[in-house]
């Protein structure tokens, strides 16, 4: 294996994916390496959360190539992909409300033996231990987030795919998740976020992609944001 | 001797054991419906089919395999829950996509021609079982006597409702099943096989019909249509117990028992549809069933 595959940690190539008979992603390329941050900005509509869940078998049909850590999975279901180490916060949550925080926050299997120890979790996110016994469904928007970060942080995964988690957040709230999303980013995992909340994505990320139209249309590292500040405003109307 | 409203306590005894036994089988039946309804959004007409086919197979096994009662109490359910594993993957896998109504039919249409089958082979006059030697002869309590054979239905199906309960609220397999019941897509994320875990799920619920029906044979007349008689009466106690309501089916179903027991006492023209008439009286006041939720 050459250098640059062994540090890759996910390459997607020439996807494709469909919901019943509408073409959503028409060829969707980009690579995430291993320890880093990558955001998928974008419109509504323009294909990100699709993206997310293509990757992990979630959209009715699909085809190209999705390597995960070297790894072919384009044909695997769900939960091989899954085991591969690969944790997904959806956009809605996703917090189970016939279970308490604790229970929800325990659920998942554990993947690897790399997942954070609870008393870990806890020390991150301190509200999720003080509401451990409240239906997961109970806790503000903020703290459900964090539990549906925290979830998949105990399983052991160690490619985070998180789905517009900033989304209809306080600043306040928004900050707090910038602080964790950065450690977690020290902590070596390799995170892939869809955000629509450009200075939120644009203070984090190492590169960011904007897709438009089911294709990436642009690929801007952290050190180009400036001289590219044109074709973002262009790309993404801001 | 003493008496209750007119009526002697041992025939109001007997009469209230006769429920408790009746609302054994409406509650093992009910609670395999309730938990094939929570995870498939199923609702499984087949099920008193395969309560007959674990009557039928437990006769078959005896008369033709010289296979006695205590291992057709282990192998029968396993057959039935295999024959469950055929039937999910190869048909009702198709169907979740669908409205759940395609399930109802479909498991109606597995009904009637299962049924059909039985009926074309073995009649309608009833298949004889003997109760096994170690549960013949009753049991004197003092007030009144108790056949050991319904003692044991009643045992053994708490233990079969105790032990179900307990797997899918207390276990981290039964989080699994609720979470999955919830958003089977998130869950398979997790990296759980849910497919899987549907098939599982569907062949422990029609595998508890099995159980039923080997539990009966030595009790009633085996006939292919045992199953049509009870499933009414079974739809109606997981109607007021709450669809997929675990505690409801157990809890209803042990009640409508008395409850029909206790009617057939005292106002025996009523026993057929005092049943009916509470889940009338149910869905007026809680449409969702006493145990179950609103979606």
């Amino acid at each position: 294996m050459s250098e640059s595959t062994a540090l890759e940690y996910l390459r997607v190539t020439d996807l494709h994916a469909f919901y019943g008979e509408s073409h959503i992603l028409h060829g969707i390329d980009f690579t995430v390496y291993r320890g880093e941050l990558v955001t998928l900005l974008g419109r509504n509509g323009a294909g990100r959360t699709t993206t997310l869940k293509s990757i992990l078998g979630l959209v009715g049909r699909r085809n190209g190539s999705i390597m995960v850590n070297g790894r072919e999975v384009i044909q695997w279901p769900t939960h091989r992909i899954a085991r591969l180490g690969v944790g997904y916060c959806p956009e809605e949550r996703g917090i189970f409300s016939s279970l308490t925080t604790e229970e929800n926050l325990t659920l998942p299997p554990r993947l690897t033996s790399e997942g954070m120890s609870l008393d870990e979790i806890y020390s991150m996110f301190p509200n999720l231990k003080e509401r451990r016994r409240s239906q997961g469904t109970r806790l503000s928007g903020g703290e459900q987030q964090m539990l549906a970060m925290a979830r998949i942080l105990h399983t052991g995964a160690r490619l985070l795919l998180l789905d517009e988690i900033s989304e209809g957040l306080a600043p306040v709230i928004v900050q707090k998740l910038s602080e964790v999303i950065l450690r977690l980013k020290d902590r070596g995992f390799t995170i892939v976020l869809v955000e629509q909340n450009f200075r939120f994505a644009s203070t984090l990320a190492d590169r960011m992609y904007v897709v438009e139209r089911g294709r990436i249309a642009a690929e801007v590292r952290k050190d180009e944001i400036n001289e590219k500040q044109q074709l973002l405003e262009e790309l993404l109307g801001i | 001797m003493s008496e209750v409203f007119g009526i002697p306590l041992p025939a109001l005894l007997g009469q209230l054991m006769l429920g408790l036994v009746n609302g054994c089988f409406y509650a093992m039946l009910s609670l395999g419906l309730a938990i094939i309804f929570g995870m498939l959004n199923i609702i499984n007409f087949a099920h008193g089919a395969l309560y007959m086919m674990g009557a039928v197979f437990t006769w078959i096994a005896l008369a033709q395999f010289g296979i006695g009662y205590w291992w057709s109490l282990l192998l029968v359910p396993l057959v039935i829950a295999l024959f469950g594993v055929m039937v999910e993957r190869t048909m009702l896998r198709r169907l979740y996509k669908l409205d759940n109504l395609y399930g109802l039919l479909l498991t109606f249409g597995i009904a009637l021609v299962t049924e059909g089958l039985f009926r074309h082979r073995y009649g309608v006059s009833g298949l004889p079982y003997s109760i096994p030697e170690a549960f013949s002869g009753t049991f004197n309590l003092g007030f009144m006597f108790l056949p050991k054979y319904r003692a044991w239905v009643i045992a053994a199906s708490l233990l079969t409702c105790f032990t179900t309960w307990f797997v899918v609220e207390r276990t981290q397999l039964g989080a699994y099943l609720r979470a999955a019941t919830e958003n089977p897509q998130l869950v398979q994320t997790f990296g759980i096989n849910v497919p899987a875990m549907i098939t599982i799920t569907y062949a422990v619920g029609v595998g508890l019909a099995g159980l039923a029906g080997v539990l009966a044979a030595p009790a009633t007349q085996i006939s292919p249509l045992m199953g049509t008689n009870l499933i009414i009466v079974v739809f109606a106690v997981v109607v007021i117990g709450g669809m997929g309501s675990i505690l409801g089916s157990i809890v209803t179903g042990l009640g409508l028992g008395l409850i029909e027991g206790l009617t057939k006492v005292f106002y025996s023209q009523a026993s057929n549809s005092v049943v009916f008439l509470i889940m009338a009286l149910v869905l007026l006041v809680r449409p969702a069933g006493l145990f179950g939720r609103e979606r």
